[in-house]
């Protein structure tokens, strides 16, 4: 029974270093806004914390298609902070898959078409995988920080998609990938119907599903627990005999399928969304961190940072009303994350009080309250 | 030999800011802070640089301008880096993350404040900083071809700070200092050294440095400034790991890279490389393939300062 309350008193501290790292975040942008236009600044600001709310039922279907992608770099980005690694190459993982995955929509079509869309979705996950896969192989044998590697990753993958995208699926009118094949495009399932107006499809499903088997992974299977163990603790790890060089390729590996796969949802998605030809780094994947961050590596907490981020993106999207320009939410999601990085010492801080208050409770017999 | 002339001149454009940002960085893990916030504060300090350039232009022109600028640019870099300091330093935050939030924060700031100020986001100068031709040093056969004409004086600003840099680290109390305070904090603070101090001071020169590198980038590769340093801080910190944190083999890993870039930047105006068969985008992801490749050789036995990235503990001592 102490226990559980143990758990709960973690889940609560949790929660609110998070919650105090996105308010700190809001007001910040609140300042900025004021600055920059103090007439403006409330509604702008109310646009932002009503997100998808404004246009109602599609508004919400909107933060769930805004949602998808980076609740699927959220979990890439979070299950390598699982096993210890920063993996800050989501994006070149989110790039290559979408490449792959708009490659076979473009390509295959032979395939059936409730089949087009898997072969696509696994031909994703596979090159997000290979991704994950060299900077994971190059710290767990040649101790490349994973942080350069995957950095270096990012740019090669953005410069190598830019090039395939001209020599294997190129719109030059428009300098952008081919269509999809319509059987490609993610199954809508019934769920434009029910969000009228939007681009919703099965692909929020996918996510949640994913979000599911990653709680699953980490928590009730051996494997999760390794992975965890080489995170927390590698060198005891090592002791206990879990090989860690296999565990930071694994994690690496997964995590680059998983952003892989959310790069494929997004332009599977049939919204009119195409990989273009540009020297831009897909934002999504650093956007993953500020999810993961806020989740705090959960999935499930991940789940709902994603819908939180997909939320204000949708009201900077909005903003533009009055004026404002949708880079303040860059701004705040910034501010959520450095904040985020501080409330974790915060955090520290209350546990430790709690620590020192159960046993000087225990110490004076009181060891039940 | 034209070509190569002018190989040389262009690799000067891209190897001094890696120079001046890589040292730079090299005064933040050296002191024991991971500053991967780099490209984040050349982002900063490439936008106020411009943006103070933009607004004085009509009423100031040529080197004075860039000197002002340069040195609008070096307080923002250092003012920013404080945000960093402050999160590794004083809260012993993760310092990857921190890092990131301001890689994050500084391309949305420069793109939001040139849009709220003057609609569009790319912020236009005039450039009236090109020198043709030094006098009488640029007229020295071969060495004033090489070095001293077709430049900037940003070039010279660069190689200034690198030396003076390297003599501070190397052979002051406070080089010293700063490196102890990397290797060994506990012992920096057994002999009474401010750890505190010291890292604040080795991370806003980190901040300052990178801050004029985003300037020095941006002016002779562009004529305006589109809230984006291409990923220059990034390959800076490859640099500083390629240079194993010796300014020595910082100065080298610099133009090593410099020539990668031209290569990559201006393979077209060279003959023997515009004629290959090989699409431009090849020669974009060279650099960063050879980061990779080098990093793959020399991570084994990294000469990386020991205390970097550890938040120091009085506690733990």
């Amino acid at each position: 029974m102490k226990r559980k309350k143990l758990f709960q008193g973690e889940g609560i501290v949790n929660f609110s270093s998070s919650l105090m790292a996105i308010i700190a975040g809001l007001l910040f942008g609140l300042i900025i806004l004021l600055i920059s236009n103090p007439s403006q600044a409330w509604n702008g600001f109310m646009m932002i914390i009503q997100g998808g709310f404004t246009d109602g039922i599609s508004g919400i279907g909107n933060v769930l298609y805004t949602a998808t992608p980076i609740i699927m770099t959220g979990l890439s980005v979070g299950f390598a902070f699982k096993t210890g690694l920063f993996n800050i190459g989501a994006s070149g993982q989110f790039t290559m898959g979408a490449f792959a995955a708009v490659l076979v929509g473009v390509k295959m079509t032979f395939l059936p078409a409730g089949l087009h869309w898997v072969v696509a979705l696994i031909a994703a996950m596979a090159a997000g995988a290979v991704w994950g896969f060299v900077p994971g192989l190059l710290k767990a044998c040649l101790n490349v920080n994973e942080v350069i590697s995957s950095i270096m990753m990012n740019y090669i993958g953005m410069y190598g998609v830019n090039m395939a995208i001209q020599e294997f699926c190129y719109d030059q009118v428009k300098n952008q990938s081919l269509p999809v094949a319509a059987g490609a495009n993610l199954p809508r399932a019934g769920l434009d119907k029910l969000f009228p107006g939007t681009n919703l499809n099965t692909g929020i499903l996918i996510a949640v599903i994913f979000a599911v088997i990653v709680y699953i992974v980490l928590n009730k299977t051996t494997f999760g627990y390794e992975l965890k163990a080489c995170g927390q603790n590698p060198s005891a790890s090592k002791y206990a005999g879990i090989n860690a060089k296999r565990n930071v390729i694994l994690s690496m590996v997964i995590a680059g399928a998983l952003a892989g796969l959310g790069g494929a949802l997004l332009y599977l998605a049939n919204s009119g969304r195409y990989l273009q030809v540009l020297d831009v780094i897909a934002a999504e994947g650093f956007n993953g961190i500020a999810v993961a961050l806020l989740g705090l590596s959960n999935p499930i907490g991940i789940l709902f940072a994603g819908l939180f981020i997909g939320h204000i993106t949708v009201g900077g999207y909005n903003m533009q009303l009055f004026d404002f320009v949708p880079e303040v939410i860059d701004m705040i999601i910034a501010a959520i994350i450095y904040c985020g990085a501080l409330s974790l010492l915060f955090k520290e801080m209350i546990h430790k009080f709690q620590q020192k208050r159960t046993k000087k409770s225990a110490a004076n017999g009181k060891g039940d309250k | 030999m034209n070509t190569f002339y002018f190989v040389i001149q262009q690799t000067m454009f891209f190897a001094i800011p890696l120079l001046i940002v890589a040292i730079g960085g090299m005064y933040a893990e050296r002191s024991g802070v991971i500053n991967i916030a780099l490209e984040g504060i050349m982002v900063m300090g490439a936008f106020t640089g411009i943006f103070f350039i933009n607004i004085f232009q009509s009423s100031l022109s040529g080197q004075m301008l860039l000197l002002l600028a340069i040195l609008v640019s070096g307080v923002t870099g250092g003012v920013f880096s404080l945000l960093h300091a402050f999160a590794a330093i004083n809260m012993k935050a993760d310092q990857t993350i921190s890092g990131t939030a301001l890689n994050m924060f500084a391309p949305a700031f420069a793109i939001f404040v040139a849009r709220m100020i003057q609609g569009v986001q790319q912020i236009q100068f005039t450039d009236t900083f090109h020198i043709s031709k030094v006098p009488v040093l640029g007229d020295i056969p071969i060495i004033g071809d090489l070095f001293f004409q077709n430049c900037y004086v940003t070039t010279y600003v660069g190689i200034l700070i690198f030396i003076i840099a390297t003599i501070v680290i190397n052979n002051t109390r406070f080089g010293l200092r700063l490196r102890a305070c990397g290797e060994h904090p506990g012992a920096a603070d057994s002999v009474g050294v401010n750890v505190t101090k010291i890292r604040y001071a080795g991370t806003v020169i980190s901040g300052i440095l990178a801050g004029i590198g985003g300037l020095v980038f941006v002016i002779p590769t562009s004529t305006n400034f589109n809230g984006s340093v291409a990923g220059y801080g990034f390959l800076a910190l490859a640099v500083l790991i390629f240079g194993q944190w010796r300014s020595g083999k910082i100065f080298f890993a610099a133009f090593f890279f410099g020539i990668m870039k031209t290569l990559a930047s201006a393979y077209s105006a060279i003959p023997l490389l515009k004629d290959l068969p090989i699409p431009k985008d090849v020669y974009k992801m060279i650099p960063y393939i050879a980061t990779l490749i080098i990093l793959a050789f020399l991570s084994k036995n990294s000469q990386a300062p020991k205390a970097e990235g550890i938040p120091y503990d009085k506690g733990s001592r």
